[in-house]
């Protein structure tokens, strides 16, 4: 092989080499989901009120993962149903949050995150019933919680029921559609809270351990970024 | 060979009785140096060592630190200045291709060495010895069975670790549970670490308290705050996803803000704590048996007292 022959061929294997490298980065490392933007046109640190709606949802038929359990972030001008659980709010604003709690109970590991916690009144209204304390040991109550520690905000989310949890009887297919309860059941959990005056990402989490089938339920959807955890990502 | 040629000098080698004296000089050069690099340690440097001198622990910490840092300098010194008077005085000159001596070894200075590194050795490991069991653990987790106790009454404070916050209750006042990590000042306090989850590590940094929160588990560390103020929290064992957001910050009050916090939040949260389980070192989630009832709701498990038991554990 002639040395121009041997010295392409050395090239293309390099570029060959960079291109994998750049495509494990990009698809694997730097892949995260959409970001629905809830701050467009508002201005921050101004005392405006901003309206998110999310749901949480039994499977989630739309991922490779249909047996993990799911958040979606409605998006404010659509009014589609995002698979993320990225959102970007104004600071300094009043964050009116509306969830839709399709999913049945699983207990928490403490139930002390039954507690509500910084949020505005410091109670979640559940089908327009204030709750200050959702017992997740009693019965069959709690589904998730919407969890900012850094905010130290916590809401646990309702179940539809006790006799509406078995799983045959939740949304089938995700999203879920808000509509006759009777048909399929869902809980509507409405909280306050101010975002913070400074910028920054603030994550959030869901504290019941619903990733069934891993260590202390806390693996699979409960760690992945899209699912059951993500940030609201604060602007001013 | 070189070895069986007949030693030849140069006049940098021969450094007989009319020649220097290089260890007197080595010696004056380096005293003076020692003294000056302990002192800047121990007056200037020390002060601003880690963690700080904010409890007992880390006021024990930061003087061991200081004291580490005193023994070594010198020894350190005096290699760096033998490597550069080396360098200096005996290196080759240009116009010197003579061998050096042919140094077969030096009974002497071999077991000089010896002997003084290893009086160094052993005396650190006395020092550390002593000053762990003399300052009640040095602020570490010393397991469920503490070794070193100080005596007087303690306040008890449990940190249960989950993923990915520290929560604390406080046996003392009804067993409350919170998010806030409050402690008065100029008392000794127990803490009880524990976790219902994975591993975690309770490191309270300016307090010089750091201790595992192992699953099962009641890890006792002490420590006496010297004065009101804030500290960091941190988890340092990698515990999941949000460990690196695992921080917050703590509080010491004054002994009398302390009691009127504590009974004001013991009685803010008395209707929590009642659905709490009653206060443990140790907590076991997977047998609480007021969640029977949930799980059975939930069809978690089929049966009741048991929460994702380990042999259904898989990783994707």
């Amino acid at each position: 092989m002639s040395l121009p022959a041997r010295i392409s061929l050395l090239v293309v294997a390099f570029l060959g080499v960079v291109a994998i490298g750049a495509f494990v980065v990009i698809h694997y490392f730097l892949y995260n989901p959409p970001l629905v933007d809830y701050s467009s046109g508002v201005t921050a640190n101004a005392g405006a009120t901003v309206h998110v709606v999310m749901q949480e949802a039994p499977e989630n038929t739309v991922s490779t993962h249909p047996d993990w359990v799911s958040y979606f972030i409605q998006n404010p001008q659509t009014k589609a149903w995002e698979h993320t659980t990225l959102f970007q709010v104004p600071a300094g604003s009043r964050i009116d949050m509306t969830i839709y709690g399709f999913d049945g109970c699983t207990p928490l590991r403490n139930n002390y995150w039954g507690k509500v916690t910084g949020v505005l009144g410091n109670v979640v209204d559940v089908n327009g019933r204030p709750y200050s304390f959702i017992n997740s040991w009693s019965g069959c109550n709690v589904g998730h919680t919407f969890s900012i520690p850094s905010i130290n905000l916590n809401v646990p989310m309702a179940t539809p029921g006790l006799l509406q949890s078995n799983k045959p009887g939740l949304c089938p297919t995700a999203p879920c559609q808000p509509g006759n309860p009777s048909q399929v059941p869902y809980r509507v959990m409405q909280f306050s809270f101010m975002t913070p005056h400074a910028a920054g990402e603030y994550f959030w989490q869901c504290r019941v351990p619903c990733g069934g089938g891993f260590v202390t339920g806390f693996g699979g959807p409960m760690s992945t970024i899209g699912f059951m955890t993500g940030s609201m990502t604060v602007v001013s | 060979m070189a070895a069986e040629a007949p030693p030849t000098s140069s006049p940098q080698h021969a450094a007989g009785p009319s020649g220097p004296n290089h260890g007197l000089r080595i010696f004056l050069i380096w005293l003076p140096l020692a003294i000056a690099a302990v002192l800047i340690i121990w007056l200037v440097w020390k002060p601003h060592m880690p963690p700080g001198a904010m409890s007992t622990t880390a006021a024990d910490q930061q003087r061991t630190i200081a004291v580490l840092a005193a023994v070594a300098a010198p020894i350190m010194l005096f290699v760096l200045l033998y490597f550069a008077y080396s360098l200096v005085v005996w290196r080759a000159r240009p116009d010197d291709d003579t061998d050096g001596p042919p140094i077969h070894g030096n009974t002497r200075i071999q077991a000089t060495w010896i002997t003084v590194t290893s009086v160094i050795v052993l005396a650190l490991f006395v020092y550390g010895t002593v000053e762990l069991y003399a300052s009640n653990g040095a602020g570490a987790g010393q397991g469920q069975s503490p070794i070193q106790v100080p005596g007087g009454p303690k306040l008890q404070v449990q940190v249960i670790g989950q993923q990915w916050k520290f929560t604390y209750r406080y046996p003392q006042f009804g067993g409350f549970e919170t998010t806030d990590l409050v402690l008065p000042a100029n008392e000794w306090v127990q803490f009880n670490v524990t976790s219902i989850d994975v591993i975690h590590s309770f490191w309270a940094y300016q307090l010089g308290v750091k201790a595992d929160a192992n699953p099962g588990v009641n890890n006792v560390a002490f420590t006496k705050v010297s004065h009101t103020g804030t500290f960091v929290v941190r988890c340092a064992e990698l515990c999941g996803l949000w460990h690196g957001a695992m921080f917050a910050y703590g509080q010491v009050m004054s002994p009398g803000a302390f009691q009127t916090w504590a009974r004001a939040t013991e009685t803010r949260l008395a209707s929590v704590t009642a659905q709490l389980p009653p206060f443990s070192l140790t907590y076991d989630p997977t047998t609480v048996a007021q969640m029977s009832k949930a799980m059975i709701a939930a069809g978690l498990t089929g049966a009741p007292g048991l929460y994702y038991p380990p042999q259904d554990v898989y990783q994707p």
